[in-house]
C-alpha cells in the first residue's frame, strides 16, 4: 500500500483509525435510526434543493417512486459505509461512497448567501456546514487509508494477495 | 503490512493459521466497537421503547396505522346511475371532475401543467380515481359558456379508470326541466347558495338523490325545508364537506374518543386567506353578458332583484342575497369538521362580529369576521375567526385541561404543562410538553404541489385530498363515491341532512347574530333560532 516501510506513526495511525470509527459510528446510526423510523423521509430534505440539480432533486421528492427507492438507498447505504468504516471491510470502497453521499446532501442544502431553507439548522452555518466538515473528514480518510492496516481488509486482501501471487505482494 | 510479510506463509498458502497474533489484532481490533455500539443501540431502543408505551397504554390510542375509514366504494359499483349537474361554475366542474368528468380544455392545462413541473400531481389524482361507473346525463347552468363546457366534459374519453367516452349530456334551460326529464338518477347542484332548498326539495319530490353543496341553504326556514324534504321522500343526501373524508380528521375523532385531552373548554377554528381569489374576487368571463346569461334564473329566488350585473353573477359570494359569506362557504366547513370530529350539534347561542375592513369594493357581506358559539351542556365554547386579508396559518386547535390537539392535514397532539392526568408522566420526564407526544402524518412519503394560496389554504385543512393506504385520493372523489355508494347499497352518507341541518342553522346563528347586532340562541323545543 504505501510500500515496505511503515506509512504512519502509530499516533498518525491512531488519530486515523478514530476519525474513521467516528465517522462509521455516525453514518452506521443515521442510517439505523432512519431504518427503525416509519416516518423518515428524504423528500423533505431533497425537496428544499435550490442549487445544482434542484430541478431533478424536486421531481424526485415528489414521486413516490423515486421517493421509496432513494430512501432505501439512503437507509442501507448509510448503514454499509458505517459499517464498512468501523470494521475496516472495503474500507476504501466505503469511504468514496460516503464521500459522494456526503457531497449529494450538500448540493441539495448548501448555506449559501441568499440561498434559504425551510428547513431549521442546529447552528450558524455560512458556506461550511458540518456536512461538509465530514466530507473533508472522509476525503482524508480516502487519501490516508488504514482499513488494511487496521481491520478486516488486512484478512480480506492479504488472503487473496497469498492466493493469488507470492510475497512481497503488498505495493 | 510488514508485521503480515513477516509472518506470511509459503507463497500460496491460504491458512489462517499462518496470520500472526499481531496480524488477527489488528485485523480485529475495531470490531468491539460494534459491541459498544450496538450495546448503546440497545438500550436507546428499550428507553424509547418504555417511554413509547408508557405513554401509548395512557392514551390508549394507536400511534400509526391509518384510522378506520371505511372504503368509499365498499362494493363493485354495480348499477349505472344517470347524474345530472346543475350550476357548473368552478365547484360545479371541479365535483363532475372528480366523479370522472373533466372538462377538455381542463386535461389539456393539466397535460401542460404537468410538463413544466413535474410535481403537478392534478393530471394523475384525476386518472387514477376509480371509475364510479356513472354517466353524466345532464346539465343545466344559466350562463351558455358553461353549459356547452359541461357537455364537453361529459363526452370526454380521458376519463379515470380507462372508462370509455359516453355520450354527450343534454342540457336544460330550466332546472325543473332537468328533473323532470326523466334522464337522471341523482343531481350535483352546485349553484349559489339561494338556490340550494329549492332545487333540493324540488329533487327530493321526484325521487332523485341529491350532493349538494355547502352552505347547505341561504336561511333558517329552507334548512328546515330541505331537512323535512330529504326525510320524507328518503332520498340519498350528501353535503359537500370533504372534510368527512379526511384520514386525520377521522384520527382526530379517535384521539377524542380516548379522551386524551382531558375536559375540552376551547375549540378555536380559523380562516386565513390573504388573495382576491381567495376573498372571492373571481375572474368575470369575457363572454359573460346579457345574452349568454339567464339572468332572471340566476336571481329566481334571492331577496332582493337588481340590474343585470357581471360582478354579482360572476362573485356571487360578496353578496347576501346570494350567499352568507364567510360564515356559509367557510365556517361551515370550519364547523362541519369540529361537528365530525366532537358531535357537538347545534350550540346554544351565538355572538358574531366583523367588517367590511379590507375588500371595499362594493360587497355587503364582512371579510373578518367572529363568531363565538357557547355549548353549555358541553362545557365548551367554539370559536371561529377569520380574516380574508392575512394568510397566517393558525389552523384548528381543540384545548383540553390535559392536552391540545391541532388537527388539519395531518394532526398532533401536545400535553399541557399543567395537566392534571399527565402530571406524573411529565414529572418523570415521560412526556415533554414542549413537543408533540403524539402525530399522526397521514399520508405517502413525499412532497405534494398545491399551486396556489387557496389551494394551500384548503390542504392544509385536509379539503384537498387525503390519503388512503399512502395513495393520494381527491377528498371530493371520496365524498361523491361514498353518496353513490349508498345510492346503490344503501346506509348513510357521512354528511347527511341531519349533519347539514345543524351545519346550515349553526352558520345561520352567526349570519343573524351578525346582521342583527345581537346575541342569537337556538330554541330546541321549537327548533328555531330566537
Amino acid at each position: 500500500m504505501h510500500g515496505t516501510a511503515k506509512p504512519y506513526t502509530g499516533l498518525q495511525l491512531g488519530a486515523l483509525v478514530t476519525l474513521r470509527l467516528l465517522i462509521g459510528w455516525h453514518f452506521f446510526y443515521e442510517g439505523l435510526a432512519k431504518l427503525v423510523n416509519p416516518y423518515w423521509t428524504s423528500a423533505e430534505y431533497i425537496d428544499q434543493a435550490s442549487w445544482l440539480f434542484s430541478g431533478v432533486f424536486k421531481s424526485i421528492a415528489a414521486s413516490p417512486g423515486a421517493v421509496t427507492f432513494v430512501d432505501a438507498l439512503n437507509v442501507w447505504g448509510l448503514m454499509a459505509i458505517g459499517l464498512g468504516l468501523i470494521v475496516g471491510l472495503l474500507t476504501r470502497a466505503a469511504t468514496a461512497s460516503g464521500l459522494v453521499v456526503l457531497l449529494l446532501y450538500y448540493i441539495v442544502a448548501p448555506p449559501f448567501v441568499a440561498l434559504a431553507y425551510a428547513m431549521p439548522t442546529e447552528g450558524s452555518y455560512l458556506v461550511v456546514n458540518k456536512v461538509l466538515i465530514e466530507a473533508a473528514a472522509m476525503f482524508v480518510l480516502l487519501v490516508f487509508p488504514t482499513g488494511r492496516l487496521v481491520g478486516l481488509d488486512g484478512l480480506v486482501f492479504r488472503k487473496r494477495q497469498a492466493g493469488d501471487a507470492p510475497a512481497p505482494a503488498q505495493a | 503490512m510488514t508485521d503480515e510479510q513477516k509472518t506470511t506463509g509459503t507463497p500460496g498458502s491460504e491458512h489462517w493459521s499462518t496470520i500472526s497474533r499481531r496480524g488477527w489484532v489488528k485485523a480485529l481490533i475495531s470490531i468491539p466497537v460494534l459491541g459498544v455500539f450496538f450495546y448503546n443501540y440497545f438500550r436507546k431502543r428499550a428507553a424509547d421503547e418504555a417511554k413509547r408505551q408508557a405513554v401509548m397504554s395512557e392514551l390508549g390510542v394507536a400511534e400509526s396505522g391509518p384510522a378506520i375509514i371505511a372504503n368509499a366504494v365498499s362494493q363493485p359499483p354495480s348499477r349505472r346511475i344517470r347524474v345530472g349537474i346543475i350550476g357548473y361554475g368552478g365547484e360545479g366542474e371541479s365535483l363532475v371532475r372528480h366523479a370522472g368528468f373533466a372538462a377538455p380544455d381542463w386535461i389539456e392545462q393539466a397535460r401542460k401543467n404537468v410538463a413544466e413541473n413535474p410535481r403537478d400531481k392534478q393530471l394523475e389524482t384525476y386518472l387514477g380515481q376509480d371509475d364510479l361507473n356513472i354517466a353524466l346525463t345532464a346539465v343545466c347552468d344559466v350562463f351558455d359558456v358553461r353549459a356547452e363546457r359541461a357537455i364537453a366534459a361529459s363526452r370526454i374519453d380521458v376519463r379515470p379508470g380507462g372508462g370509455g367516452a359516453n355520450p354527450p349530456a343534454k342540457r336544460y334551460r330550466r332546472y325543473t326541466d332537468l328533473l323532470e326529464s326523466g334522464d337522471v338518477d341523482a343531481v350535483i347542484i352546485a349553484t349559489p347558495d339561494h338556490w340550494h332548498s329549492r332545487m333540493t326539495v324540488d329533487a327530493a319530490n321526484a325521487g332523485i338523490h341529491v350532493y349538494c353543496e355547502k352552505c347547505m341553504t341561504r336561511t333558517e326556514d329552507e334548512a328546515h325545508a330541505v331537512h323535512r324534504a330529504v326525510k320524507d321522500t328518503g332520498i340519498v343526501f350528501q353535503l359537500g364537506h370533504q372534510n368527512r373524508q379526511s384520514e386525520a380528521h377521522n384520527k382526530a375523532r379517535e384521539v377524542i374518543a380516548a379522551n386524551i385531552l382531558g375536559p375540552i373548554t376551547l375549540v378555536e377554528s380559523t380562516t386565513n386567506r390573504n388573495s382576491p381569489w381567495g376573498a372571492w374576487v373571481w375572474d368575470i368571463h369575457e363572454q359573460g353578458n346579457p345574452q349568454t346569461i339567464d339572468w332572471d334564473q340566476f336571481e329566481g329566488p334571492a331577496p332582493n332583484k337588481v340590474p343585470f350585473s357581471l360582478e354579482r353573477f360572476f362573485r356571487w359570494r360578496c353578496w347576501f342575497d346570494y350567499g352568507t359569506g364567510l360564515s356559509g362557504d367557510l365556517l361551515s366547513h370550519e364547523y362541519d369538521g369540529v361537528n365530525q370530529i366532537l358531535q357537538l350539534g347545534i350550540p346554544a347561542s351565538c355572538v358574531a362580529s366583523g367588517g367590511i375592513y379590507y375588500f371595499k369594493d362594493g360587497r355587503d357581506v364582512p371579510d373578518t369576521f367572529q363568531a363565538v358559539y357557547e355549548y353549555p351542556d358541553r362545557d365548551l365554547t367554539f370559536v371561529y375567526s377569520a380574516t380574508l386579508a392575512n394568510g397566517r396559518d393558525r389552523g384548528l386547535v381543540f384545548m383540553g385541561h390535559d392536552a391540545s390537539m391541532q388537527v388539519g392535514g395531518s394532526l398532533s397532539v401536545q400535553a399541557d404543562y399543567e395537566s392534571t392526568r399527565y402530571e406524573q408522566k411529565i414529572k418523570d420526564g415521560l412526556i415533554d410538553p414542549s413537543q408533540a407526544m403524539f402525530t399522526y402524518r397521514p399520508g405517502f412519503k413525499g412532497i405534494d404541489a398545491v399551486t396556489s394560496a387557496t389551494e394551500r389554504y384548503f390542504a392544509s385543512r385536509g379539503l384537498l385530498y387525503t390519503y388512503r393506504g399512502g395513495r393520494r385520493m381527491s377528498a371530493y372523489h371520496l365524498l361523491i363515491a361514498e353518496w353513490l355508494d349508498v345510492i346503490r347499497n344503501g346506509g348513510e352518507t357521512s354528511c347527511n341532512v341531519d349533519r347539514g341541518f345543524e351545519e346550515a342553522i349553526t352558520c345561520h346563528m352567526a349570519t343573524r347574530s351578525y346582521r342583527e347586532h345581537r346575541r342569537v340562541t337556538w330554541d330546541p323545543a321549537t327548533r328555531r333560532i330566537v
